[in-house]
């Protein structure tokens, strides 16, 4: 009841905050529909072809705008110190992952809601597979982005260099995730196959990332 | 600043310290920011913890607070050998304000209220009541408040659990001269109810006539204790 109770608190403030600042949600659309556009002019958007590689382009997009959202929402509790203050408080850990990772998870959505529509004119698609499962790939390997993303943020927080670190720990981490969520995407928009075994891949993914950062979380918010 | 309302929380004193430092030594590689420090504060008392800038202060609170753990020696914190099993019981003010500028002064206090929900509470006005804050605008962003405001609203924050032990550093930066007379009658107000009070402050003034106790700090190394502010400047000058 308390982790519930914590983890609304801390979801609803960070939501507060994003909203009043919208530093995650401009820096990651923008970047994700800079990042579509380029390459819809660097390739033949009206090709067959396009089908086979949108998904990739897709997801590489995603994945570097959600880095983006990530350093900024760990960034915001290291201004005027407040992590001190979450430190001190005697409150679960979890509940402030789990806070955070929703919060991302909701940021990333969004962007995601708002980009596909110019994705698909842009590489002028028609998903040929079955739409609900497209929609299940998008949560799950959403959910595999930010529930690293948060986690390997929180660790990097205090490194130097925290905007490199994030992204050179993340990537190679990300990879199967990344490779089931881009196959899986690819197999639904051209219809070839049911991308079952991806989807498998994914969900087990989620599952122990999730699961590993929840045992790991509370080490790594009371480090020094 | 109105009168703050006794909590049973910090009435229930025992005889135990409530901080017992023993040959407690900071490392940061081979720069020694504390060593071999020795000290006992009992409960129900307000010191001061005196020294210049390095000498130490802030990384001994932090060692308090549980937020920096000592290299060698031992900390006991209300009775725990670990100071984050009884962080709930503590309050703890630093340089930075430890709120968030987006939030309204209410939202700030309301959350970081709602993260301490095995104690009692005060509630954001009772809160804001304490340190005079009651009159701001609240739906003004902490953003938008003087630096003198958001140190209040800082104390505010500390205050919200009813605190057995408070640590405060330099709580009176940037704090008008009526504001810090007010901030040192609270605490002293505090203290008389059973809190125990460690406040890390440049100001000696402000806590002339407050304070039970003055502790110098010089170079990590405690070299001064005194019940008053002229014994106490007179054995910082002799060491």
């Amino acid at each position: 009841m308390n982790l519930a109770r914590t983890f609304v608190l801390h979801l609803r403030k960070d939501l507060r905050l994003e909203w009043r600042s919208k530093d995650a949600a401009n820096s990651m659309l923008f970047f994700a529909l800079l990042v579509v556009v380029v390459f819809a002019f660097a390739f033949d958007p009206l090709a067959e072809e396009s089908r086979r590689i949108a998904g990739g382009i897709a997801w590489v997009a995603l994945l570097f705008a959600t880095i983006v959202a990530l350093n900024q929402g760990w960034a915001r509790e290291l201004r005027n110190g407040v992590l001190d203050a979450l430190r001190l408080a005697p409150a679960s850990p979890n509940a402030l992952f789990l806070g955070k990772v929703t919060a991302n998870f909701l940021f990333v959505a969004l962007v995601e809601c708002l980009v596909t529509p110019v994705f698909i004119v842009f590489y002028n698609l028609n998903v040929l597979g079955s739409g609900w499962q497209l929609l299940l790939v998008a949560v799950l390997g959403t959910w595999a982005l930010v529930v690293n993303g948060t986690f390997f943020g929180a660790l990097s927080i205090r490194t130097r260099n925290r905007e490199l670190m994030l992204p050179l720990i993340l990537f190679p981490i990300s990879l199967p995730a990344l490779l089931g969520m881009v196959m899986a995407t690819t197999d639904i928009l051209t219809g070839e196959r049911v991308p079952r075994d991806w989807i498998k891949l994914l969900t087990v993914y989620d599952i122990v990332f999730t699961v590993v950062s929840l045992l790991l979380f509370e080490s790594i918010l009371g480090a020094e | 600043m109105s009168e703050p309302r006794l909590n049973p929380q910090t009435q229930n004193s025992h005889s135990q310290p409530a901080v017992e430092l023993q040959a407690v030594s900071k490392l940061f590689d081979r720069f020694a920011a504390l060593h071999d420090v020795n000290a006992t504060l009992i409960r129900g008392r307000l010191y001061a913890l005196l020294g210049e800038n390095g000498a130490g202060k802030t990384t001994l609170l932090r060692i308090i607070a549980g937020l920096s753990r000592p290299t060698r020696g031992s900390v006991r914190v209300l009775g725990a050998d670990n100071p984050r099993d009884v962080s709930g019981r503590m309050g703890y003010m630093a340089h930075s304000t430890l709120l968030y500028d987006d939030l309204t002064a209410r939202e700030n206090l309301e959350y970081f209220g709602g993260l301490y929900q095995d104690r009692k509470i005060l509630s954001s006005e009772e809160a804001r009541d304490l340190v005079g804050l009651n009159n701001v605008d609240v739906r003004r962003r902490v953003s938008e408040y003087s630096q003198g405001m958001k140190q209040r609203l800082a104390l505010a924050r500390a205050l919200l659990a009813s605190p057995e032990l408070l640590l405060l550093d330099e709580p009176f930066s940037n704090v008008d001269a009526n504001s810090i007379s007010a901030m040192a009658l609270l605490l002293g107000r505090l203290r008389d109810e059973g809190t125990t009070v460690l406040v890390i402050t440049h100001q000696l003034d402000a806590l002339a006539g407050v304070a039970d106790e003055w502790i110098t700090l010089r170079s990590g190394s405690i070299v001064a204790r005194s019940n008053s502010l002229s014994e106490s400047a007179s054995m910082r000058s002799d060491g």
